[in-house]
Protein backbone atom coordinates (compact mmCIF):
# COMPACT_ATOMS: atom_id res chain seq x y z
CA UNK A 1 0.00 0.00 0.00
CA UNK A 2 2.43 2.55 1.18
CA UNK A 3 5.02 1.11 -2.04
CA UNK A 4 2.34 2.17 -4.42
CA UNK A 5 1.86 5.92 -2.83
CA UNK A 6 5.60 6.32 -3.32
CA UNK A 7 5.65 4.83 -6.72
CA UNK A 8 2.98 7.03 -8.03
CA UNK A 9 4.69 9.87 -5.78
CA UNK A 10 8.08 9.22 -7.80
CA UNK A 11 5.92 8.74 -10.99
CA UNK A 12 4.62 11.53 -10.53
CA UNK A 13 8.18 13.78 -9.70
CA UNK A 14 9.68 11.63 -12.82
CA UNK A 15 7.28 12.49 -15.65
CA UNK A 16 6.33 16.00 -14.34
CA UNK A 17 9.70 17.21 -13.78
CA UNK A 18 10.55 15.49 -17.27
CA UNK A 19 7.91 17.54 -19.19
CA UNK A 20 8.97 20.82 -17.35
CA UNK A 21 12.04 20.44 -18.50
CA UNK A 22 11.43 19.67 -22.28
CA UNK A 23 9.09 22.87 -22.46
CA UNK A 24 10.38 25.38 -20.18
CA UNK A 25 11.72 28.94 -22.06
CA UNK A 26 14.13 29.44 -19.67
CA UNK A 27 17.21 26.84 -19.55
CA UNK A 28 17.68 27.02 -15.96
CA UNK A 29 14.11 26.33 -15.17
CA UNK A 30 14.97 23.68 -17.41
CA UNK A 31 17.79 22.49 -15.43
CA UNK A 32 15.93 22.90 -11.98
CA UNK A 33 13.19 20.53 -13.82
CA UNK A 34 15.90 17.80 -14.87
CA UNK A 35 16.44 18.16 -10.52
CA UNK A 36 13.48 17.45 -9.41
CA UNK A 37 12.52 14.63 -12.29
CA UNK A 38 16.33 12.71 -11.31
CA UNK A 39 15.48 12.83 -8.22
CA UNK A 40 12.09 11.01 -8.83
CA UNK A 41 14.14 8.63 -10.57
CA UNK A 42 16.59 7.87 -7.54
CA UNK A 43 13.34 7.56 -5.57
CA UNK A 44 11.90 4.63 -7.96
CA UNK A 45 15.52 3.17 -7.26
CA UNK A 46 15.26 3.01 -3.60
CA UNK A 47 11.85 1.25 -4.09
CA UNK A 48 13.50 -1.14 -6.05
CA UNK A 49 15.99 -1.45 -3.65
CA UNK A 50 18.79 -0.30 -5.29
CA UNK A 51 20.28 1.73 -2.71
CA UNK A 52 23.53 1.98 -4.31
CA UNK A 53 22.39 3.27 -7.52
CA UNK A 54 20.54 5.72 -5.48
CA UNK A 55 23.29 6.97 -3.77
CA UNK A 56 25.18 7.53 -7.13
CA UNK A 57 22.26 9.23 -8.65
CA UNK A 58 22.01 11.74 -5.98
CA UNK A 59 25.65 12.41 -6.01
CA UNK A 60 26.65 12.02 -8.98
CA UNK A 61 24.03 12.91 -11.20
CA UNK A 62 22.73 16.14 -9.29
CA UNK A 63 25.46 16.77 -7.44
CA UNK A 64 27.88 16.70 -10.65
CA UNK A 65 26.55 16.59 -14.03
CA UNK A 66 23.58 19.36 -12.99
CA UNK A 67 26.10 21.48 -11.20
CA UNK A 68 28.11 21.19 -14.46
CA UNK A 69 24.73 22.17 -16.51
CA UNK A 70 24.08 24.99 -14.24
CA UNK A 71 27.98 26.50 -14.68
CA UNK A 72 27.55 26.07 -18.49
CA UNK A 73 24.17 27.83 -18.25
CA UNK A 74 25.45 30.74 -16.33
CA UNK A 75 28.56 30.72 -18.41
CA UNK A 76 26.96 31.11 -22.01
CA UNK A 77 24.91 33.64 -22.54
CA UNK A 78 21.20 32.38 -23.19
CA UNK A 79 19.44 35.76 -22.29
CA UNK A 80 19.22 36.18 -25.85
CA UNK A 81 17.78 32.44 -26.93
CA UNK A 82 15.32 32.33 -24.08
CA UNK A 83 13.52 35.35 -26.37
CA UNK A 84 13.77 33.61 -29.49
CA UNK A 85 11.06 30.69 -31.17
CA UNK A 86 11.74 27.85 -28.73
CA UNK A 87 10.54 24.84 -31.32
CA UNK A 88 12.52 24.39 -34.57
CA UNK A 89 10.31 24.05 -37.82
CA UNK A 90 10.04 20.42 -37.81
CA UNK A 91 8.29 19.92 -34.05
CA UNK A 92 5.19 19.35 -35.88
CA UNK A 93 7.36 16.28 -37.49
CA UNK A 94 8.94 15.42 -34.60
CA UNK A 95 5.79 15.14 -32.08
CA UNK A 96 4.70 12.98 -35.07
CA UNK A 97 7.42 10.57 -34.98
CA UNK A 98 7.73 10.43 -31.41
CA UNK A 99 4.13 9.37 -30.73
CA UNK A 100 3.99 7.25 -33.14
CA UNK A 101 7.35 5.68 -31.78
CA UNK A 102 5.51 5.29 -28.40
CA UNK A 103 2.60 3.67 -29.62
CA UNK A 104 4.42 0.96 -31.13
CA UNK A 105 6.24 0.85 -28.36
CA UNK A 106 3.06 0.40 -26.10
CA UNK A 107 2.05 -2.30 -28.20
CA UNK A 108 5.21 -4.06 -28.52
CA UNK A 109 5.43 -4.39 -25.61
CA UNK A 110 1.93 -5.99 -24.97
CA UNK A 111 1.81 -8.02 -27.63
CA UNK A 112 5.50 -9.17 -27.00
CA UNK A 113 3.91 -10.32 -23.71
CA UNK A 114 6.14 -8.00 -21.62
CA UNK A 115 3.49 -6.64 -19.78
CA UNK A 116 2.64 -9.77 -18.84
CA UNK A 117 5.89 -10.92 -17.38
CA UNK A 118 6.08 -14.16 -15.12
CA UNK A 119 5.87 -13.38 -11.75
CA UNK A 120 9.01 -11.52 -9.96
CA UNK A 121 11.34 -13.70 -8.40
CA UNK A 122 11.02 -13.45 -4.46
CA UNK A 123 13.33 -11.22 -2.80
CA UNK A 124 15.83 -13.78 -0.60
CA UNK A 125 15.72 -13.29 2.74
CA UNK A 126 18.21 -10.28 4.13
CA UNK A 127 20.92 -12.44 5.10
CA UNK A 128 23.29 -12.30 2.68
CA UNK A 129 25.56 -9.59 1.96
CA UNK A 130 23.60 -6.21 1.23
CA UNK A 131 23.09 -3.88 -2.22
CA UNK A 132 26.29 -2.42 -2.00
CA UNK A 133 28.70 -5.18 -1.10
CA UNK A 134 27.06 -7.51 -4.07
CA UNK A 135 27.62 -5.03 -6.65
CA UNK A 136 31.12 -4.18 -5.24
CA UNK A 137 31.84 -7.94 -5.65
CA UNK A 138 30.25 -8.38 -8.87
CA UNK A 139 32.11 -5.06 -10.20
CA UNK A 140 35.39 -6.00 -9.26
CA UNK A 141 35.54 -9.69 -10.29
CA UNK A 142 33.48 -10.37 -13.27
CA UNK A 143 33.51 -7.10 -14.68
CA UNK A 144 37.01 -5.85 -13.53
CA UNK A 145 37.90 -5.27 -17.07
CA UNK A 146 34.83 -3.05 -18.29
CA UNK A 147 35.57 -1.41 -15.03
CA UNK A 148 39.46 -0.42 -16.20
CA UNK A 149 38.11 0.17 -19.27
CA UNK A 150 35.43 2.83 -17.78
CA UNK A 151 37.98 4.74 -16.39
CA UNK A 152 40.02 5.24 -19.11
CA UNK A 153 37.06 6.64 -20.92
CA UNK A 154 36.82 9.11 -18.20
CA UNK A 155 40.27 9.92 -18.42
CA UNK A 156 39.32 10.37 -22.28
CA UNK A 157 36.46 12.65 -21.39
CA UNK A 158 38.25 14.91 -18.59
CA UNK A 159 41.02 15.79 -21.24
CA UNK A 160 38.99 16.04 -24.60
CA UNK A 161 36.63 18.33 -22.67
CA UNK A 162 39.38 20.59 -21.64
CA UNK A 163 41.30 20.92 -24.94
CA UNK A 164 37.35 21.71 -26.41
CA UNK A 165 37.00 24.68 -23.79
CA UNK A 166 40.27 25.73 -23.85
CA UNK A 167 40.82 29.33 -24.88
CA UNK A 168 42.76 28.75 -28.58
CA UNK A 169 45.31 31.16 -29.45
CA UNK B 1 -8.29 0.69 -4.62
CA UNK B 2 -4.84 0.70 -6.21
CA UNK B 3 -3.39 -1.79 -8.03
CA UNK B 4 0.12 -3.06 -6.79
CA UNK B 5 3.04 -1.83 -7.79
CA UNK B 6 4.51 -4.56 -10.63
CA UNK B 7 7.07 -4.09 -13.10
CA UNK B 8 4.87 -3.33 -15.75
CA UNK B 9 4.68 0.18 -14.03
CA UNK B 10 7.76 0.53 -13.85
CA UNK B 11 8.52 -0.10 -17.56
CA UNK B 12 5.14 1.55 -19.08
CA UNK B 13 6.99 4.77 -16.52
CA UNK B 14 10.40 4.11 -18.50
CA UNK B 15 8.72 4.40 -22.37
CA UNK B 16 6.94 7.64 -21.17
CA UNK B 17 10.52 8.99 -19.91
CA UNK B 18 12.23 7.96 -23.27
CA UNK B 19 9.63 9.68 -25.32
CA UNK B 20 9.37 12.65 -23.62
CA UNK B 21 13.60 12.94 -24.18
CA UNK B 22 13.38 11.73 -28.06
CA UNK B 23 10.74 14.36 -28.02
CA UNK B 24 13.11 17.47 -26.42
CA UNK B 25 15.99 16.25 -28.71
CA UNK B 26 13.35 16.46 -31.77
CA UNK B 27 12.20 19.27 -31.12
CA UNK B 28 14.33 21.96 -29.06
CA UNK B 29 15.95 24.40 -30.91
CA UNK B 30 18.39 25.37 -27.34
CA UNK B 31 21.71 22.95 -27.44
CA UNK B 32 22.09 22.93 -24.05
CA UNK B 33 18.24 21.69 -23.55
CA UNK B 34 18.75 19.08 -26.51
CA UNK B 35 21.95 17.53 -24.22
CA UNK B 36 19.33 17.44 -20.99
CA UNK B 37 17.20 15.71 -22.66
CA UNK B 38 19.45 13.11 -23.51
CA UNK B 39 20.04 12.65 -20.11
CA UNK B 40 15.90 11.59 -19.54
CA UNK B 41 16.88 9.19 -22.26
CA UNK B 42 19.71 7.60 -20.45
CA UNK B 43 17.66 7.52 -16.86
CA UNK B 44 14.57 5.99 -18.87
CA UNK B 45 17.30 3.30 -19.94
CA UNK B 46 18.70 3.03 -16.48
CA UNK B 47 15.30 2.49 -14.91
CA UNK B 48 14.59 -0.26 -17.13
CA UNK B 49 17.66 -2.15 -16.33
CA UNK B 50 17.22 -1.45 -12.96
CA UNK B 51 13.19 -2.83 -12.72
CA UNK B 52 14.86 -5.74 -14.75
CA UNK B 53 17.53 -6.42 -12.33
CA UNK B 54 14.96 -5.82 -9.55
CA UNK B 55 12.45 -8.57 -11.06
CA UNK B 56 15.06 -11.34 -11.78
CA UNK B 57 16.93 -10.38 -8.65
CA UNK B 58 19.82 -10.40 -10.68
CA UNK B 59 22.39 -7.82 -10.26
CA UNK B 60 24.03 -7.75 -13.47
CA UNK B 61 21.66 -5.31 -14.79
CA UNK B 62 22.56 -2.30 -11.69
CA UNK B 63 26.56 -3.19 -12.75
CA UNK B 64 25.43 -1.92 -16.20
CA UNK B 65 23.29 0.68 -14.97
CA UNK B 66 26.52 1.96 -13.11
CA UNK B 67 28.63 1.70 -16.71
CA UNK B 68 25.96 3.81 -18.32
CA UNK B 69 26.05 6.44 -15.87
CA UNK B 70 29.65 6.63 -17.06
CA UNK B 71 28.74 7.01 -20.27
CA UNK B 72 26.52 9.93 -19.63
CA UNK B 73 28.97 11.64 -17.34
CA UNK B 74 31.32 11.45 -20.19
CA UNK B 75 29.24 12.31 -22.70
CA UNK B 76 27.85 15.56 -20.68
CA UNK B 77 31.13 16.41 -20.07
CA UNK B 78 32.47 16.37 -23.80
CA UNK B 79 29.08 17.93 -25.24
CA UNK B 80 28.84 20.94 -22.87
CA UNK B 81 32.83 21.34 -23.74
CA UNK B 82 31.50 21.75 -27.35
CA UNK B 83 29.04 23.90 -26.65
CA UNK B 84 31.37 26.59 -25.09
CA UNK B 85 33.72 26.46 -28.39
CA UNK B 86 31.05 26.71 -29.98
CA UNK B 87 29.64 29.32 -28.19
CA UNK B 88 32.90 30.92 -28.36
CA UNK B 89 33.42 30.79 -32.59
CA UNK B 90 29.58 31.51 -33.66
CA UNK B 91 27.62 33.15 -30.30
CA UNK B 92 24.78 30.98 -31.12
CA UNK B 93 23.20 27.83 -28.90
CA UNK B 94 20.64 27.47 -31.28
CA UNK B 95 20.75 24.01 -33.11
CA UNK B 96 19.47 25.01 -36.17
CA UNK B 97 21.59 28.01 -37.00
CA UNK B 98 24.38 25.59 -36.99
CA UNK B 99 23.95 24.74 -40.76
CA UNK B 100 27.57 24.13 -42.00
CA UNK B 101 27.23 21.04 -43.32
CA UNK B 102 23.76 21.30 -44.70
CA UNK B 103 23.03 21.09 -48.58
Amino acid sequence: MLDTIFFYVFALLTIGGAIATITRRSAMHSALSLIVSLLGVAGLYLLQKAEFLFAVQIVLYIGGIMVLFLFVIMLVNLDQAAKERQFNRQWLLGLVASVLVGAQMVWMLNSAGVLSLPAAVPAPAATGPGNIEALADLLFREYLLPFEVASLLLLVAIVGSVMMAKKTS
Amino acid sequence: MLHPITSNHYLVLSAAMLIIGTLGVLTRRNIVIVLMSIELILNAVNINLVTMSHHWQNLHGQVFAIFVITVAVAEAAIGLGILIALFRNKETVQADEIDLLKW
